[in-house]
């Protein structure tokens, strides 16, 4: 039972340390291989055609043209596009999403594929894509999510979300004394990872090779080889590095199959890479909310309701829901709580898990509501949430299996200097006369756990391996895991070879929900532990052995020789144990997943408190965030450094959605008309400063054998709601949609 | 139509025949030299992840025609390393953390390297970062950037006053 951590386990001497990346050195000599670095021989380049309206159909594409460019090979359209195995219009299983892969000529959204071009080179198919100059009968296009007919979501698993509710909702209404009823609106955000989507896709014979950036290896082998009739086992994937993924690199997208299909039409390798316009459509995308929440208090300023309403777009076709409104769940001890989601549907593409899917635009709303209620009290916003704190799960009052918020708000106000903050909205001015303001949020995010596989060979020498699919996209996987494998085994991390990123090596499980530490370091821990569990019985057995005869006793893994549990006089290298046995490697194995009675019984997050500091121009209103200071308890801390990394990461990912990120259609195509970096705005340096991130300690004994949380996603959720409260605080308007834009600070 | 040009690529003489006169130099090094260190980000001049040296300047490889470029001097991410040693800004992006998924990074690093060439931004963290905001990065590792910059400034300066002295 993971109640009692396994003793032997020992953190410090490399988990725990920040250590520098272990793929730093390629990363900065350019010697990392991302998927599009590849170039086989003799291969194709694909180039698709993206619809350029909304709704309707391809009445006709100029394949003439196309294929009388010179170096045009082949023009993949719907009438000769050859057979596909898998029915993209299936979802055989509950991460499978609707795809468009030349099936009709039907148009769904603008930016999905109509035709796809390849030539011996990248200029020659991408002339011949634009010569295709498709035309359209178009029908009017449905982009706006304030003119659709809502429905109630059909809870389903992923993409639809179920609601909840606890307690008596109208007695909660009822009972107070003051409340709120607003309504918060967030925008459609793109991924937007720095490398685009990308594929080199090359057969042989029944066999798939593909280098591909995916954050789930192994649920990736398995749907490319449903779409083409091949046991999973035919399907490679390379994909050591990721140029970011941010949820939008886990589910195939059917460009990906068009270009496998091109290789097998071809015979041919051939490398298709997305260009930035086209990661504006079937790549997934964060869906815009319309979020009401409706909070009340009592005599008292406790919280008698949260009542959350999230209307979420999807596309005509297929479902995937912003899961927001759970963002109310689990975090404030109210008396009633109840989540509805209802969606819409829009001639776009289907949204998808975006970097803390769910808590991110949820708690955008939820943190400017709970300002405003605080306002309403009279009450200081952290002195209002610190009287509602939870000390068991809202509803259904099960303990957390730990909680360190408390920590966080007071380390974090601390730190920030909060204490003396006005409580009235623009009683503040900078040396140069800017509106100054202060505001906070809370910031929960969940700690799933997946499952995954390992394998750990120790070696003659003492040194030892490693291997597990796991992923790096940035988030310091081939570090942070390597440093929890040298610890199974009682090693130096210098000694431990680690593989990842291939589909060949035991199942790493899937880099996302920020489980991915918790999940893939458990296995490789585990597999560490089966290594030490077989020595010990080697050595047990062995009369040469100073453990000889200790079976009954556990043993402990330090600096590369094996101890009797609790008695250091009694040791041996490791390298000895195996040389007396012949010499052969000693290899091990194992997996890590929640056990269901645990996960049943503890609620189990992440927490953070997020303080903002913004100025704001009186005259033109131009918004600034001049300082954050954001605390987190997320368990146990593998490397610091790229945890910090990480936080910091999502602390800019909140300014992001709070000032930046929107997506617009335009009423008549229906197209994204900002669909590149010139129009679709995302922080750059001099956005960003006064940055700090401080992680809190905290143990956790339940939530995973190693006691880790997660840090991936944390930091957008909080950070949000902060920055729209600071700018209430420095100018006394409530912008009730995000991003806020100048504009609506100057009609305010 | 083909066209012969010279180039001098991370001090190597190169003499390029290009079939093709729309080839970008960012393709060119990516798709026909096998030089994929250097990254397409938007290959519109909206990122930076192009970003490499030319004459001494830092460009956007994507904007650049390599048709244009006869005699000209190019560096790239896979030429600043010295053998094992890297160069004082890689060192200081890999100290600093300056990088997560590292697909920015070889722009970053070209474009700090021109920076500090400019010497308009000294060791000053605003300028630097406006000096550096041509370069998007998505993972968002803003504050190791700009402390690496810094950094590197101080340490090549330093440097460049040891070997003056
Ligand atoms: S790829 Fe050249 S600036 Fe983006
Ligand atoms: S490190 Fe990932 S985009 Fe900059």
């Amino acid at each position: 039972m993971p109640d009692t951590l396994d003793r032997t386990i020992r953190f410090g001497s490399n988990s725990g340390q920040p250590m520098t990346r272990r793929d730093g050195i390629a990363k900065v000599t350019g010697a990392a291989t991302f998927t599009a670095d590849n170039t086989p021989d003799n291969v194709l380049h694909a180039v698709y055609v993206p619809a350029t309206i909304a709704r309707g159909r391809v009445t006709s594409l100029d394949v003439a043209a196309a294929e009388a460019h010179p170096g045009v090979t082949h023009v993949l359209t719907p009438a000769n596009r050859p057979h596909l195995h898998g029915d993209p219009e299936a979802k055989p299983t509950m991460f499978s999403f609707r795809i468009e892969v030349l099936q009709d000529d039907t148009v769904r959204y603008a930016g999905q594929p109509v035709a796809m071009v390849l030539g011996e080179t990248l200029e020659a198919a991408t002339e011949g894509a634009r010569l295709l100059a498709p035309t359209y009968e178009m029908a009017p296009p449905r982009v706006d999510l304030d003119r659709a007919e809502p429905y109630d979501v059909e809870p389903g698993g992923f993409g639809r979300p179920t609601g909840a509710s606890h307690g008596d909702i109208d007695a909660g209404h009822r009972a107070a004394v003051k409340s709120v009823d607003v309504t918060y609106s967030t925008a459609p955000q793109y991924h937007n990872a720095m490398e685009t989507h990308a594929i080199v896709a090359a057969w042989d014979g029944d066999k798939l090779h593909l280098d591909v950036p995916t954050q789930a290896l192994s649920m990736s082998c398995a749907a490319y080889a449903s779409f083409f009739d091949i046991p999973v086992e035919n399907v490679t994937i390379n994909s050591p590095y990721l140029g970011g993924g941010f949820g939008s690199k886990a589910v195939p997208i059917g460009p990906n199959i068009l270009a496998i299909l091109a290789a097998r039409m071809t015979g041919r390798p051939v490398k298709l890479m997305l260009t930035r316009q086209q990661m504006f459509g079937p790549t997934g995308h964060r869906g815009a909310t319309r979020q009401r929440l409706r909070l009340g208090i009592d005599e008292d300023a406790s919280l008698t309701v949260i009542d959350h309403d999230s209307l979420s777009e999807t596309s005509s076709f297929d479902d995937f829901h912003e899961p927001a409104a759970g963002a109310s769940q689990g975090l404030y001890a109210a008396g009633a709580l109840r989540s509805v989601h209802r969606g819409a549907r829009l001639d776009i593409g289907t949204p998808g898990a975006m970097r803390a899917p769910g808590e991110a635009s949820g708690s955008a709303a939820l943190e400017c509501a709970m300002d405003e209620m605080a306002e309403a009290a009279g009450m200081d916003p952290l002195e209002f949430r610190l009287k509602n704190y939870a000390e068991t799960e809202p509803g259904t009052g099960r303990p957390y299996s730990s909680k360190a918020l408390r920590d966080c708000y007071l380390q974090g106000a601390e730190r920030f200097g909060w204490a003396g903050r006005p409580l009235a909205p623009r009683q503040m001015r900078d040396e140069n006369g800017l509106l100054t303001g202060w505001g906070m949020g809370t910031a929960l995010f969940p700690c799933p756990m997946f499952m995954a596989e390992a394998r750990a060979t120790l070696r003659a020498d003492g040194s030892a391996l490693f291997e597990t699919s796991a992923v790096d996209m940035g988030q310091g996987a081939l570090t942070a895991l390597a440093q929890i494998a040298a610890d199974s085994l009682g090693l130096p991390v210098d000694n431990v070879e680690f593989r990842a990123g291939h589909s060949s090596l035991p199942d790493g499980g899937v880099a996302g929900g920020s489980g991915h530490t918790a999940t893939a370091g458990g296995a490789l821990h585990a597999a560490g532990s089966d290594v030490i569990r077989q020595l010990g019985e080697m050595a047990a057995a062995d009369p040469a052995s100073p453990l000889h005869g200790a079976g009954n006793a556990s043993f402990v893994a330090r600096h590369g020789r094996l101890y009797v549990d609790g008695d250091d006089s009694r040791s041996e290298p490791f390298a000895d144990i195996l040389s007396r046995a012949g010499g052969a490697d000693l290899v091990g194995s194992g997996s890590a997943s929640r056990p269901p009675e645990t996960a049943a019984q503890y609620a189990m997050y992440s927490h953070g408190a997020v303080f903002a500091e913004v100025k704001v121009d009186p005259d033109l209103c131009q918004v600034q965030v001049t300082r954050l200071v954001g605390a987190f308890a997320a368990g146990r801390i593998i490397n610091p450094k790229l945890a910090d990394s990480q936080l910091l990461g999502g602390l800019i990912w909140g300014i992001s959605f709070a000032l930046h990120e929107e997506a617009h259609h335009d009423p008549v195509t229906g197209r994204i008309v900002n669909a590149d970096f010139a129009g679709y705005h995302v922080p750059v340096n001099a956005d960003v400063r006064g940055l700090e991130v401080l992680t809190v300690h905290e143990d956790d004994p339940h939530v995973n054998l190693l006691g880790i949380k997660g840090v991936g996603e944390i930091g957008i959720v909080g950070t949000v709601g902060a920055i729209g409260n600071a700018i209430w605080h420095a100018t006394g308007h409530r912008i009730r949609r995000f991003p806020i834009r100048i504009e609506d600070l100057l009609k305010a | 139509m083909s066209l012969s040009i010279s180039l001098s690529i991370n001090g190597a003489a190169r003499d390029i025949v290009l079939d093709d006169v729309r080839v970008t130099l960012l393709d060119l090094l990516r798709e026909r030299l096998a030089l994929p260190g250097t990254k397409k980000g938007c290959d519109r001049g909206q990122c930076g992840a192009c970003t490499v040296l030319v004459n001494g300047q830092r460009v956007n490889s994507c904007l650049t025609l390599a048709a244009t470029l006869d005699g000209a001097t190019v560096t790239t991410i896979e030429g600043l390393a010295q053998g094992d040693r890297l160069h004082p800004v890689q060192q200081a992006f890999l100290e600093h953390d300056g990088f997560q998924c590292g697909y920015c990074t070889p722009g970053q690093i070209m474009s700090a390297v021109g920076l500090i060439a400019e010497g308009h931004a000294g060791d000053d963290a605003d300028r630097i970062r406006e000096g550096m905001s041509g370069n998007l990065c998505r993972c968002s590792a803003y504050r190791g950037i700009t402390e690496a910059v810094q950094d590197a400034t101080r340490r090549m300066t330093a440097q460049a006053a040891e070997d003056a002295a």
